[in-house]
């Protein structure tokens, strides 16, 4: 057993905190998340170069080739820059599910694409219901002498309005995860309509998608019909335990900063970090913090290796992290005092980070009941 | 990062898993009332046998030298063990204190004379050993102890009194903590005496717990006389010694408390399946189905971050933030648990054994009641966030 990481993998952090400081200190994030985009081409073309849009593309599409464990890695770091843009939804999302679903002929047109940073691709999974199972996928793609229609509303799809094209879930037969499939629909689209929401976060860009009678053909499904819920369901699993490492490189930085604001910051003629009800609250963050990466290095790791209990680790982390970050990162705040309530310091932005994470790809509650079903409680 | 085993300690898990199969003692845990961690009174011969039996299958001592009675193997081994044991819900190992703690500190500070003398018969539970530290007006600020240890010839008189003291009642060594210098700064008039419980002039009290056991005592030091050659790790140096001890106690806690947690879960599963409401089962109630799928996690999670100090230790690396973490998390995790078997029992929480209407014979309310006692012994979870604020993070002293 050896549970921890490896040469290559210690230099990948240090590497991408030394970039991403460089590149992404918080006076960019917050010029960056003030824009619709969040990113800049330069950046996403640095991105690229650091090879980081390929990182878990396999070789034969011009990507790294490298695993999870290795993503999680960099998830950190970018949790705790808090970047912006559309990463996560490019590489986990929209790449990771032309991956898993996509025909040969589509891998080999996107892919290389999307490694190179020419091409940005989303995925448009949850509607206004806001169910995350396969009943939650009500759109409808009818099909007639090859063509397929899709009609319906997309919420909370990420970053769809700088993507070249939307994974789209849609239903094709009947109700439950048999009657769904994937769409590759692009930028453009006739009856395809996009519109940026306002986020509380305002480094997550977050659209509604609504398609009316968009017509594609049976090229733009992605594998076969019908397969849509099965390689859904393991783009979510491992875009859950990236989505819970971007979390744990938050909190580490929430703690972090927390910390050295308690060592400096004096009251009652000593530095509050010396008084028990601040120190406690700060031995609780680094329990919640250590204990989140934990689960989360140990999902990344069940899932790399295809382990059967891969899913039930995955939901143990975002169960797990998802409480851990919102305490943490509001335990950062209370321990600032009135400094980390205003907007000039950066741990709103942390706090707001939390808040959208904790409920994407479903919450604690969510996962605890996952959970529960899938240890026979 | 992997998490297979090698060839090697798949044989070793293979070893203990056919040797817990074949010498389990069946339905212990009725017998001993005992569901989760320190074990009753009426318990300790037999458990005094069933380590001695596992001794002799060579699982005592895994990490310990050859030459002092171990196996010389690694921590990967111990925690091959840990986990069969938890798988078959073996019965845990009386001698923790000598395991865990007086055994290592004696291995690492001890004269050749004291490692041949004592770790030998910790292992094979000969002589069971208890920890003379807190004192009435010494408990988390444990450096105020008072008793006294004054030299006369070769000997020190030893007067003054400790308290809390498991298993002193039937312990036949202690690790016992005396000033031998009053005048000194308090931290550095302390010597750590291997303590003879035979010695004329010691007393052991009884205290009765919450739970209405005598698990833990009060000890008088009435002119107890200790030879020199009892002191361990030099005079006026007890205060380093006895930290040292108290750092091998949490990382064997991690261990065995890892077990503990995975039984006493399991324990709850079954006891949340069996219990109905409202006509269904417990475990099918949306509320406590949460609770106990949050305490299946938080098990988990506390394996893992065991995992991670634990490949630190084998790399040769000392342990990180996330060893310092383990005794907080089981307290919390463990008290979670207690807590809602409580309620998943409900109004029958009220009843105790003896009563017919007892569910699962009564075992939880005497686990729910010691549990009291986690966040207590073993240094308190405000001493302990103390220890991770001011080591961990480097936060100033108080």
């Amino acid at each position: 057993m050896n549970f921890g990481f490896n040469e290559e993998q210690e230099l990948l952090r240090s590497t991408a905190r030394k970039f991403l400081e460089n590149e992404c200190p918080s006076e960019v994030v917050r010029k960056l998340m003030d824009t619709p985009e969040g990113m800049t081409p330069a950046l996403w073309g640095k991105l690229a170069e650091q090879g980081w849009l390929g990182l878990i593309t396999p070789e034969a599409y011009d990507g790294m080739g490298l695993g999870l464990v290795d993503l999680v890695v960099l998830m950190e770091e970018m949790g705790r820059a808090v970047v912006p843009g559309p990463y996560f939804s490019t590489v986990l999302l929209g790449g990771l599910g032309i991956l898993e679903a996509g025909t040969e002929a589509q891998k080999k047109e996107w892919l290389p694409k999307i490694a190179a940073g020419e091409k940005r691709v989303t995925l448009a999974w949850m509607e206004p219901s806001a169910q995350l199972g396969p009943e939650g996928v009500t759109l409808a793609a009818a099909e007639k002498g090859g063509t397929f229609t899709l009609s319906g509303t997309k919420l909370f799809v990420p970053d769809a309005h700088t993507a070249d094209a939307v994974v789209v879930a849609a239903r094709t037969g009947k109700p439950g995860a048999e009657g769904i499939s994937l769409f590759l629909v692009p930028k453009g689209a006739k009856g395809l309509a996009v519109t940026l929401l306002p986020t509380m976060d305002q480094t997550r860009k977050l659209c509604e998608v609504t398609l009316k009678d968009v017509a594609v053909g049976g090229d733009a499904v992605l594998g076969a019909t019908g397969s849509g819920w099965k390689a859904l369901s393991r783009v979510l699993d491992r875009a859950t335990v990236a989505l819970c490492a971007e979390m744990c490189g938050g909190a580490q930085k929430v703690l972090d900063m927390t910390v050295e604001y308690a060592k400096i910051r004096q009251a009652f003629g000593r530095p509050i970090g010396s008084f028990q009800g601040v120190k406690h609250k700060a031995a609780d963050m680094l329990v919640d913090v250590e204990n989140s990466k934990s689960i989360t290095y140990y999902a990344a790791w069940a899932m790399d290796e295809g382990v059967a209990e891969g899913p039930l680790a995955a939901s143990m982390a975002k169960a797990y992290v998802s409480d851990a970050y919102r305490k943490v990162s509001a335990a950062g705040i209370q321990l600032h005092g009135g400094i980390g309530f205003t907007w000039e310091h950066d741990l709103h932005l942390y706090f707001k980070r939390a808040k959208g994470s904790e409920f994407t790809f479903g919450d604690a509650t969510y996962h605890r009941e996952r959970v529960a079903q899938l240890v026979n409680l | 990062m992997d998490f297979t085993l090698t060839p090697e300690q798949q044989s070793f898990r293979d070893e203990v898993r056919d040797w817990l199969r074949k010498n389990l003692p069946r339905g212990w845990v009725e017998r001993l009332r005992e569901g989760s961690d320190v074990p009753r009174p009426e318990a300790y011969e037999f458990l005094r046998g069933w380590q001695r039996k596992m001794y002799d299958a060579g699982f005592v001592g895994l990490t310990w030298p050859k030459e002092y009675g171990g196996r010389g193997l690694t921590f990967m081994e111990e925690l091959i063990l840990a986990e069969e044991m938890a798988l078959q819900k073996a019965p845990p190992v009386l001698n923790i204190l000598a395991i865990g703690m007086a055994g290592p500190t004696i291995i690492n500070y001890g004269t050749e004379e004291q490692k041949k003398r004592y770790p030998a018969k910790m292992l094979s539970c000969e002589e069971i050993w208890c920890q003379g530290y807190s004192e009435p007006n010494a408990g988390s600020d444990l450096a105020s102890l008072q008793t006294r240890a004054v030299k006369d010839g070769e000997y020190y008189v030893i007067n003054g009194q400790k308290v809390w003291t498991s298993l002193a009642h039937v312990a036949d060594w202690m690790m016992l903590l005396a000033r031998t210098d009053p005048d000194a700064p308090k931290h550095k008039g302390i010597t750590y005496f291997l303590l003879d419980m035979k010695l004329p002039g010691i007393t052991v009290k009884p205290l009765k717990q919450i739970t209405g056991d005598p698990e833990f005592n009060e000890v008088y030091f009435d002119n107890v006389r200790v030879h020199e050659s009892e002191i361990l790790g030099g005079l006026n140096n007890g205060w380093a010694v006895g930290l040292a001890t108290l750092m091998y106690e949490r990382l064997a806690l991690g261990f065995g408390l890892q077990v503990r947690l995975r039984i006493a879960l399991d324990g709850l599963v079954e006891l949340a399946r069996n219990t109905k409401k409202n006509g269904a089962s417990v475990s099918k109630d949306p509320v406590l189905r949460q609770k106990l799928a949050q305490l299946w996690i938080e098990t988990e999670v506390f394996k893992y971050t065991g995992a991670r100090a634990i490949t630190k230790l084998l790399k040769g690396e000392l342990p990180g933030p996330e060893a310092s973490t383990g005794k907080m998390m089981w307290v919390e995790g463990h008290q979670h648990l207690q807590e809602l078997a409580m309620e998943i029992e409900g109004p029958f929480s009220q009843l105790m054994r003896g009563s017919q209407w007892a569910m699962a014979d009564g075992l939880w309310q005497h686990t729910f009641l010691r549990s009291r006692a986690n966040s207590i012994e073993g240094g308190t979870t405000e001493i302990q966030k103390n220890i991770i604020g001011e080591r961990v993070l480097g936060l100033p002293k108080g």
